[in-house]
């Protein structure tokens, strides 16, 4: 593999194998000296055409631990500002000699299309509404380490503004390839408009879902969308499908509760739920280093060729 | 220079049907059609095999002149038009300046003299396309504008198109030509809303902002008796209210692009803004139902929203980079390719569509034959059955914004005259 745009490049074996890879590089994130020599010799940039410093560090952090050089390119600093086009900007990248770039962006399809030009791996750390791989891959790696490896039969309820999520749309991918059942649970206004050919059940009311809930995922509303009228106010939003203490009474005494962060508390999330044991929030920050170590080390291990000259 | 031309050995078809019959061609005008037809010192044009008909009337191009002279030129999209068949082409007015005063349309014309295609100017219905005010439509149509249109955006105000409409009515021949797309329901979005849009991320408008403002200025016509000409038709439900507001009699027409015959939006996956246009490109429903408003009759005229792109604008991402493609080279192909290949028009039909109903449409009564003694020689010789395949750079455009580069087609253009000068010889631009 060269490249890792969406989890459907990866299908449910290559999942496993980031899973696998990902344990053994928790384990060396945990020694005193976390550090291996797997990369050394290969140069990871990071382009953030988005601000994002938890994935940004996180990246870096990984790329760092498998002893690659780094180099960062974001968008306040950057080349953009002079009226550099895209490809004029990542053909100058990787004139340098580069093996991988880690590419943020705002437009969907981004990563895809640099992966069209140049010969680099690209990783894709997010673009638009479409996929945030490395977040579904440390979603999975967080539950695998509860629940075993076996999703099948899982119930996973992804609640909130799947619409504009990428971490929905790599989520969904994940988990269904991994034998989950997902149901997605939101106003109709925050679903994407057309659900045909995805492997999801949909509902409205979340309070019908929660019982049967063995993994409830809360996706982050941007506080914006109230002004395009996808609802009312983020109070009503936070009545209907906010998680509350009184909720998560509902949810299953060995039901899971994940966010991909930062959560806005009191909006989607109450502040107490977040330090409800069922929640493995902060454990999944923790995971998304060892996760990105086993992405990097899998597209960049022994791919001497197709490196830019 | 010679001013006899012989077109020898093609096969007339115009509007009043099919014959064999050779060309002969004097001071711009032709002179006599019949067979076997012979003229010392002549310039003779081979036509075996060819349909020789009469030149084709584009309705949508964007000639991008003046202010966007980067994309193309009114020389080189007429140079295009006359390696695609034309010899008549209505700029569209979303230029910078617009096309919304006196002067901008005599610049365009005075340039488009020049053009190895005759150049007509569109001009906007309101004061630099921004929708508010009515643009000086008299003013305007003393000088030869009969298309009225704020192309590339639609006259959201229902009021303001209605007095659009009624104003026009004082002036013969004028027709008010919309762009139809609701604001706010199309607002951000850059692909056809569907299952394509929803998987890939990329944010949708619906089908129905074309669809609820071809209905609402069906009722305009109605009620006004103006005529509303419909720009690039796209969708199903669009097709079946113009089919309806036909067939009560109401005054209006409509006419579909290549390439929403042609591509659809799962062609979106790949994220390459090439095939980002406006309207996009939609799903097979709509597809066939293009098809069918084109083979029914429902839709008047195949034209090319020719809308040429600088390379760089589409290497921005998907949703940063405007939308447009190349038209002019490839619509007669796309037209015989897609339709009459398989069947579903006649080849009359299809030059039907691509000659003398775009031209009754627009007034241009230079143009659309018959291919008689006496008529302006404006004429288009076609190898129907000629193979081909796009390549991008050797198309005449200063673009290279085509969606079809590397697609085999069938039927290419051989030779254009232009008031009897042949502009295109075996495929070559003469000037």
């Amino acid at each position: 593999m060269k490249h890792l745009l969406g989890i459907d490049d990866l299908g449910a074996d290559g999942i496993g194998e980031v899973l696998r890879l990902a344990d053994s590089f928790l384990e060396v994130t945990r020694r005193d000296i976390p550090k291996v020599p797997a990369l050394r010799g290969k140069t990871v940039v990071s382009m953030f055409y988005e601000d994002s410093t938890r994935t940004r560090l996180s990246f870096e952090t990984a790329a760092k631990r498998l002893s690659a050089d780094t180099m960062t390119f974001s968008a306040g600093s950057s080349s953009l500002r002079k009226g550099e086009s895209l490809l004029d900007t990542v053909r100058t990248v990787e004139a340098m000699g580069i093996d991988a770039i880690v590419v943020r962006h705002r437009s969907s399809g981004v990563p895809q299309r640099i992966a069209g030009w140049i010969d680099a791996s690209i990783v894709n750390a997010g673009d638009g509404w479409h996929e945030h791989p490395t977040q579904a891959l440390l979603d999975a790696f967080t539950l695998r380490r509860h629940r075993g490896d076996s999703f099948a039969g899982m119930k996973v309820s992804i609640v909130g503004d799947v619409k504009h999520s990428r971490v929905a749309r790599s989520n969904v991918r994940a988990f269904s390839a991994l034998g989950a059942d997902v149901t997605l649970v939101g106003p109709p206004t925050l679903m994407p408009p057309d659900l045909e050919g995805w492997p999801v059940t949909v509902s409205y009311d979340l309070d019908e879902v929660l019982p049967t809930t063995d993994v409830l995922y809360v996706l982050r509303i941007q506080r914006e969308r109230q002004e395009e009228a996808l609802f009312p106010s983020l109070r009503e939003y936070a009545n209907r499908y906010g998680i509350t203490v009184e909720r998560m009474s509902r949810l299953p005494a060995d039901a899971l509760v994940m966010h991909p962060g930062p959560t806005n508390r009191g909006v989607e999330i109450d502040a107490l739920v977040a330090d409800d044991p069922r929640s493995v929030i902060n454990e999944q920050v923790a995971n998304g280093v060892a996760v990105r170590m086993a992405v990097l080390y899998m597209l960049l291990a022994d791919s001497k060729e197709g490196r830019a000259a | 220079m010679t001013a006899e031309v012989l077109v020898k050995g093609g096969t007339v078809i115009d509007a009043d049907g099919s014959r064999r019959a050779d060309v002969l061609v004097r001071d711009g005008v032709v002179a006599d059609v019949g067979e076997n037809l012979t003229q010392r010192g002549a310039t003779v044009l081979e036509a075996d095999g060819c349909i020789v008909s009469p030149g084709f009337v584009d309705l949508h191009t964007h000639l991008r002149e003046p202010g966007g002279e980067d994309a193309e030129t009114i020389e080189t999209g007429g140079r295009g038009g006359a390696l695609g068949g034309y010899t008549a082409l209505v700029a569209m007015p979303n230029t910078n300046p617009p096309i919304d005063t006196a002067s901008v349309v005599e610049q365009v014309l005075r340039v488009g003299r020049l053009a190895p295609c005759r150049i007509y100017s569109s001009a906007c219905i309101t004061k630099g396309r921004s929708g508010e005010e009515l643009a000086p439509l008299g003013e305007l149509h003393g000088l030869g504008v009969r298309i009225f249109t704020d192309d590339g955006s639609c006259v959201n105000d229902a009021g303001l198109m209605r007095r659009a409409l009624e104003y026009a009515r004082a002036l013969p021949g004028a027709v008010l030509a919309q762009h139809c797309e609701d604001a706010q329901l199309a607002r951000g979005g850059h692909m056809n809303e569907g299952s394509w849009s929803s998987w890939l991320g990329i944010p949708g408008m619906p089908a129905e902002a074309e669809s609820v403002v071809v209905a609402r200025d069906i009722a305009l016509a109605g009620l006004t008796g103006g005529r509303v000409h419909f720009l690039h038709l796209s969708t199903a439900t669009s097709i079946e209210l113009v089919r309806a507001a036909k067939a009560k009699g109401l005054p209006v027409t409509a006419e579909a692009a290549p390439h929403h015959f042609t591509l659809t939006d799962s062609l979106c996956c790949g994220y390459d803004p090439i095939y980002k246009v406006n309207p996009p490109l939609r799903n097979d429903g709509d597809v066939k139902a293009v098809k069918e408003g084109l083979a029914d009759g429902t839709i008047d005229a195949i034209a090319t929203d020719h809308a040429p792109h600088p390379a760089q604008e589409k290497e921005r991402p998907f949703d940063e980079a405007p939308p447009g493609m190349l038209g002019l080279e490839t619509a007669l192909a796309l037209t015989l390719t897609e339709l009459v290949g398989p069947g579903l028009i006649a080849l009359a039909q299809a030059v039907a569509l691509l000659s003398w109903q775009p031209a009754r449409l627009a007034g241009l009564t230079e143009h659309g034959g018959p291919v008689a003694p006496g008529r302006p020689a404006h004429l288009t010789v076609f190898d129907p059955e000629a193979a081909w395949e796009v390549d991008p750079t050797r198309l005449a455009s200063r673009s290279r914004n085509t969606p079809y580069a590397g697609r085999k087609l069938t039927g290419r253009v051989r030779h254009t005259l232009l008031a009897g000068e042949p502009v295109v010889i075996d495929s070559q631009a003469q000037r």
